[in-house]
């Protein structure tokens, strides 16, 4: 599954808007996605790609995971799918 | 109006088995948060609570009983043991006929649920015990506490999340002011640390892996806990007449709706909470000496409590005393107001602060005396006790000394 497409859908999903409108440098705040559609973006991509990311809601900041933009995020997930399959 | 006052208290809960051992951790600023140890704790990513250990109710409960109470009734029932018989109070007649049981609690019998919906999906099995529904219904403690205790008055039990003990409280006062009731038995019990229960909580990744530090720069989280606490409300008069010990008196309360968010705290919402139960009260806001926070660990919690106590209070938010038990017990969520009340009686009765542990950076958005890491001797006359839940529901009480 490509990862880029698969998270973008997840996120669109979550924003209440089109795969196309949510571009790799848009950040979570410009999608309007707030903290719970956060969690509930990470909650569907563990699950769609059966791993586990990093993230703690409480200090998203502090997390060894970067969600500051879509980019990040696909980035980060892609390293995780990576070393899951090595 | 009458006045109310409290003349029994009873709890079992991860800092102790009763009322000395917990008031006496809280004031060694012990933590009774540790490994967690159920079925299938491996499948979780987060492995500590403040669970009850070396509670072994087959020692307690006869096998009878054992089939109806859940271990949230279990609590309930040892906390409600203790109160009872400390207050002295036998139930007959009008007193009797009056006097009802309001308790707080959240999720019920979640073990319960855990059990059988294990027992049903996993193991495969198409039958279940007749007593599931009675024993896992979230008024099951309330009704077992009444049955015991010959209580026939209006009982109940109020479920909003994280204040639910504190609504269950407010109510019971409110009873008991009014004249409705002499007395009440009020409080609240939890029990969720088990696989499901903590699954659960684990999904929205609010929970720390290592510690509860409320207020700390470097908080990460909140932590479960587990128990009760259950408390003899009792008209003043009625109490004094029959020579009853007098812990403290309960003065007021306030109950709000943030009608906003259904997990993000709100300052108003909070601070409003605060100022009707000083409002209720009729305290003027520099009486209070000490807040027993609602403080979670979580960073929205933590610092929106403290703007909505500077809003509230003020210049005298930085003269008061604000701590968070939370760090020492957990959060025992439906029934963790009724714990940290008996933090409130500990400063009112015996003019000792129950620290805020794990306390370890200062945060500038947290900037209140939390009381760090040791207790503290300081007599105060008025106390608060604070209770934000998820669904923007809060409550907050006010005690007097006596």
């Amino acid at each position: 599954m490509d990862v880029e497409t698969k998270v973008r859908e997840i996120i669109a999903e979550q924003a209440l808007l089109d795969v196309d409108e949510v571009q790799m440098d848009s950040t979570l705040e410009s999608l309007g996605v707030d903290s719970l559609g956060l969690v509930e973006s990470i909650f569907a991509i563990e699950e769609a790609f059966d791993i586990n990311i990093p993230f703690n809601a409480n200090n998203p900041a502090e997390s060894d995971f970067d969600i500051s933009s879509v980019r990040s995020i696909v980035e980060g997930i892609q390293r995780l799918v990576d070393e899951k399959t090595s | 109006m009458n006045r109310v006052v409290i003349t029994g208290a009873g709890t079992i809960n991860a800092l102790g088995k009763n009322v000395p051992e917990t008031l006496e951790a809280m004031r060694e600023g012990r933590c009774g948060i540790a490994e967690l140890e159920f079925r299938d704790v491996d499948r979780l990513s987060i492995k500590i609570g403040g669970q009850v250990k070396g509670f072994e109710p087959e020692a307690i409960f006869n096998r009878q009983q054992l089939t109806l109470y859940d271990r949230f009734t279990q609590f309930t029932l040892m906390a409600a043991q203790e109160a009872i018989t400390q207050s002295g109070l036998t139930f007959g007649g009008e007193l009797a006929a009056t006097t009802g049981v309001v308790l707080g609690t959240a999720g019920g019998g979640v073990g319960t649920w855990d059990d059988n919906y294990r027992s049903v999906y996993e193991d495969g099995k198409n039958r279940v015990h007749p007593f599931v529904v009675p024993k896992l219904m979230n008024n099951a403690a309330a009704s077992h506490v009444s049955m015991q205790y010959n209580l026939k008055g209006p009982s109940f039990t109020v479920s909003t999340a994280c204040a639910s003990s504190n609504h269950a409280m407010s109510q019971a006062f409110a009873m008991v002011r009014s004249g409705m009731s002499k007395a009440m038995v009020t409080g609240g019990s939890e029990s969720m640390l088990c696989f499901g229960g903590v699954k659960a909580w684990e999904g929205l990744r609010v929970m720390s892996r290592d510690a509860c530090r409320p207020f700390s720069a470097n908080r990460n989280g909140m932590v479960q806990g587990e128990g009760a606490a259950i408390f003899v409300f009792e008209e003043f008069e009625h109490a004094r007449a029959r020579g009853a010990e007098i812990m403290a008196e309960v003065v007021g309360f306030a109950m709000t709706s943030d009608a906003s968010d259904i997990v993000m705290p709100s300052k108003q919402g909070a601070a409003r909470a605060i100022s009707g139960a000083l409002a209720d009260a009729r305290i003027p806001r520099d009486k209070i000496g000490y807040i027993n926070a609602h403080g979670t660990g979580t960073a929205a919690n933590d610092k929106t409590e403290c703007a909505a106590v500077a809003d509230v209070f003020g210049t005298h938010a930085d003269k008061l005393m604000i701590s968070s038990t939370k760090s020492m017990h957990g959060h025992l969520i439906g029934g963790t107001g009724a714990v940290e009340l008996l933090a409130c009686i500990m400063a009112l009765r015996d003019g000792v602060i129950a620290p805020t542990i794990g306390y370890e950076e200062p945060d500038p958005e947290c900037a209140l005396d939390v009381v760090p890491n040791e207790a503290r001797d300081v007599a105060v006359e008025y106390a608060l006790s604070n209770a934000f839940a998820f669904g923007g529901l809060n409550a907050v009480l006010a005690l007097r000394r006596v």
